[in-house]
């Protein structure tokens, strides 16, 4: 039974933080239906710049987390802007590949500058002198202020309502004085810094950062994104919790090494059952 | 007649010279077994890269999980020249055979749930599905030995080998691409439900044209795993998807010529930078991505290079520029 707990509250906390990093995937491809592969990457540099102000400047979580969204937000505008801004209209593929292209880039330059070893994260304090709680407390504490922030931002505010309109009617969005591309900035800035928090609570989690930390999270993320219903962000909430779930347990009850398997069988089942994910709603084909 | 000659004979000369040039370099030792090795593997690449083209050049459908593939064609072929004894050639061919089908058959069971859906769902399938399949390989530690490799294949495959492979997979893909059946694949990428409803049965050919497409995959995954000695899941890591997926796209995606020259200047350039592996990927993501903001149909397009109409291309050429620059010059 302690297992079964333990194991609970292990996926919660795993899958918070997927949850994090796929509700940046499901928000980019909600307003420029765009796989966002770079996104993981966002996810490495969000923990390596909270290693290096934990580091350099020791600071305690709190001002460091909110820098390390902060610079994650600034390079998810300057993503945007710089190679995907260009292909607006061009045909979705070449937006993908460009994605792909940026992701390879991102990590590889990562790499070239700090090498490929694994750097240790230090401990950090809370605030302060403040130690830090369990990490698992905490993770979910974040994760459930950010999601409460999201929803907020989202739902009630003019920003968060241009969002809306934009995703789901560009043309119309923009007739109605909604300024577009501020709009899409906006929503790569706010994903960027989701993927910061999820980055550096990664970080604390496992202990260890390295270039390329942000390809397997970054892909089970997106599994995550396409099970709640790509676009829909609640469906990126749950589909979070729930590959944690599927994650952790497959590990405590089965095997360690057959989770990842486990995890894109799950997206092949429910592409195969319900495409649209499980919040999805069927869209009519237009010609 | 001389229409005929004209449309195959040249090409047919062309390579059998080409066969034979490189049949004297073998034999008069001028390539040693690094370069060897090197030129192996850039042709291999090519032929898996033409197979992920028919996919995603020319059915139009972003597939990132080739090196999937090619591991299932590699490890069925390593395992049935491992547990069989024949002869060096047959062991080939067949090895060759049996990698593809595999490979084949795996395309069917990937491509039949997600090529039902529309957008970009085959890549993110096919992405999970590389993954897969290399964690599976990773855990059937009795059947592929596991993380560490599988080991005492015997080698079988040599330059000539791949050489004629390449041919042949570069043969078939064009007589294939412009048979009745390419030509509705090309209709769906052009458009899906236009095609639909001028009645060419999309999912059919959607499957069919991906079914292709991981067959030749693992065509070149066989020759790989009979060339190796030994096999290790490693090799197939999402990255080397997207590595497959740079040549295509540089090359141009509907051009199996271009995917040739794609894939000799990056097997050059990854020479070149042998030394500096982080470096070469960088340079990579930063071609590819101006590659897509300002030429994003790669070096060749959709257009074939032609031995038969280079003549009258050059001549056209020549026409043109005559026409722009001659008037100042006389």
């Amino acid at each position: 039974m302690t297992q079964f707990l333990n194991q609970i509250i292990n996926s919660l906390n795993v899958g918070s933080i997927y949850a994090l990093i796929a509700l940046g995937y499901t928000m980019v491809y909600g307003i420029v239906r765009l796989i966002n592969f770079a996104h993981g990457e966002i996810l490495m540099i969000g923990a390596f710049v909270g290693y290096f102000l934990a580091t350099t400047f020791s600071m305690s979580l709190i001002p460091l987390l909110l820098l390390s969204m902060l610079a994650c937000a600034l390079i998810g505008m300057a993503i945007d802007r710089i190679a995907y801004k260009p292909l607006r209209t061009a045909p979705r593929i070449s937006a993908l590949i460009t994605a792909l292209g940026m992701s390879m880039f991102l990590s590889n330059l990562f790499k070239y500058i700090f090498g490929a070893s694994d750097k240790i994260m230090p401990p950090v304090k809370l605030i302060g002198n403040i130690d830090l709680p369990n990490i698992t407390f905490l993770t979910m504490t974040i994760t459930v202020i950010c999601m409460i922030a999201l929803e907020y931002t989202v739902k009630k505010t003019k920003a968060g309502q241009a969002m809306r309109a934009v995703s789901e009617d560009r043309d119309a969005a923009q007739l109605m004085g909604i300024n577009v591309d501020r709009t899409i900035s906006l929503t790569f800035a706010i994903g960027s810094a989701l993927g910061a928090v999820g980055g550096v609570l990664y970080a604390l989690n496992y202990g260890n950062l390295e270039p390329y930390m942000g390809v397997m999270p970054g892909l089970k993320a997106f599994v995550a994104a396409v099970l709640g219903g790509i676009g829909i962000i609640p469906g990126a909430m749950v589909g979070g919790f729930l590959i944690g779930a599927i994650e952790t347990f497959v590990k405590g009850y089965i095997s360690s090494s057959w989770a990842n398997v486990f995890v894109f069988g799950v997206l092949i089942i429910v592409l195969l059952v319900k495409p649209t994910g499980l919040f999805g709603k069927n869209v009519k084909e237009k010609v | 007649m001389k229409s005929l000659f004209k449309k195959y004979g040249v090409n047919v000369i062309a390579v059998v010279i080409s066969y034979f040039i490189l049949f004297f370099v073998m034999k008069m030792n001028l390539i040693n077994s690094y370069f060897e090795g090197v030129m192996i593997f850039a042709m291999i690449n090519i032929i898996v890269a033409i197979g992920l083209n028919i996919a995603t050049g020319f059915l139009g459908e972003l597939a990132l999980g080739h090196a999937g593939f090619m591991a299932v064609g590699a490890y069925s072929a390593a395992l049935f020249v491992r547990a069989v004894e024949l002869p060096d050639s047959i062991a080939l061919i067949s090895g060759i055979f049996i990698g593809g089908l595999i490979a084949g058959v795996f395309g069917l069971i990937i491509g039949i749930p997600a090529l039902r859906l529309r957008g970009d769902y085959l890549a993110i399938v096919t992405l999970g599905f590389g993954e897969m399949i290399r964690y599976t390989i990773i855990n059937l530690r009795t059947l592929t030995g596991g993380a560490s490799g599988l080991r005492g294949i015997p080698k079988i495959t040599t330059l000539m080998d791949v050489f004629v492979v390449l041919i042949i997979v570069t043969a078939f893909s064009f007589l294939f691409i412009r048979s009745r059946h390419g030509r509705a694949i090309i209709a769906i990428r052009e458009n899906e439900i236009a095609a639909e409803s001028i009645g060419v049965p999309t999912t059919f050919y959607k499957v069919y044209a991906f079914f292709v497409s991981s067959f030749i995959a693992g065509i070149g995954g066989a020759c790989f795993g009979m060339y190796q000695q030994y096999l290790t899941p490693d090799k197939f890591k999402f990255m080397f998807s997207v590595e497959l997926f740079i040549i295509v796209v540089f090359g141009g995606m509907g051009s199996i010529t271009g995917t040739i020259v794609a894939g000799i200047f990056l097997a050059t350039l990854a020479e070149f930078l042998y030394s500096y592996e982080e470096l070469r990927l960088l340079i990579y993501a930063v071609l590819l991505i101006l590659l897509m903001i300002f030429k994003s149909d790669g070096i060749l397009g959709r257009s074939e290079f032609s031995l038969v109409k280079t003549p009258t291309r050059i001549r056209a050429l020549i026409i043109k520029l005559k026409k722009r620059f001659g008037k100042g010059v006389a």
